[in-house]
């Protein structure tokens, strides 16, 4: 069973820096060891700039979730933006339409234990992330 | 908006990062950064990010910046109290920040500066303290 999610808006700046807060302290919560925890909170903060950079702007959900064995940590971060048209290309590294490193969604995803990007141009674009414990 | 202090002390200016820095602060810290190498002439830059528990693509990149910046005026800049944890993060995400230099703490970090005299390059001028000699 899941346990209830927490939403934030990401639509300034600052909303970034409260998703680094908020996933930091469930990452606490959920007893990820330390460079697990600063490696999610990095991988969330890549998304989260992204969500707000590229979809023009979305909501994060932060879910802690269970399996049989071990406990973990969900993040979605959905905007209504323009889509993503290349998906490989998108997820190269360096890679970039924005003017950034083009590590984002690359270094995002080596970061984390589970990834799925959800995205359709003109619609938007929906990513999972999960971080399991060890 | 919150700002970053930068601290003039001798020959070096001195920022210690110690808030979770919205983008635009980032941003903010490297013009300020820039303005202050001209107006104090300073040659050296140390920017400590020991109180920061993560550093990203973006903080990361804003890094880089502020040490090509530094280097186009005259300014070499050392970046100290990297986190372990977050040197396995970076690394792993893809930014290995180069051109950038680093020293795990604001001391090994002016000793670094202070060794830069002649030019860009680090020189070790204390004797060896093991001293290997051939039998």
């Amino acid at each position: 069973m899941n346990d209830e999610s927490q939403r934030l808006p990401v639509v300034t700046d600052q909303d970034v820096v409260r998703v680094r807060q908020l996933v930091r302290t469930v990452a606490v919560a959920v007893k990820l060891s330390l460079v697990d925890q600063t490696k999610l909170v990095t991988a969330a903060s890549e998304l989260a700039r992204n969500t707000l950079v590229y979809g023009g702007g979305g909501e994060v959900e932060v879910t802690r979730v269970h399996n049989e064995r071990r406990g973990g940590i969900r993040i979605v971060f959905a905007d209504r933006g323009p889509g993503i048209a290349d998906l490989d290309l998108a997820l190269t590294d360096g890679y970039t339409t924005g003017g950034g490193l083009g590590l984002g969604l690359s270094g995002a995803r080596r970061l984390v234990d589970e990834f799925d990007i959800d995205t359709e141009p003109g619609k938007g674009t929906t990513i999972t992330i999960v971080k399991w414990c060890r | 908006m919150e700002r970053v202090p930068v601290l003039k002390i001798g020959d070096i200016l001195l920022v210690s990062i110690q808030i979770d820095m919205e983008d635009q602060v980032a941003l903010q810290l490297q013009e300020d950064l820039a303005e202050r190498i001209v107006a104090t002439g300073v040659h050296g830059v140390i920017i400590d990010i020991s109180a920061l528990d993560i550093v990203d693509s973006f903080v990361g990149r804003t890094l880089a910046t502020i040490a090509s910046v530094s280097r186009v005026l005259d300014a070499e800049t050392v970046v100290v109290g990297m986190r372990p944890a977050v040197a396995i993060t970076l690394v792993e995400l893809g930014l290995s920040l180069p051109g950038i230099r680093t020293a795990l703490n604001v001391e090994l970090g002016i000793a670094m500066l202070g060794s830069r005299e002649d030019d860009g390059e680090p020189e070790d001028d204390e004797p060896d303290p093991v001293v290997v000699t051939e039998s």
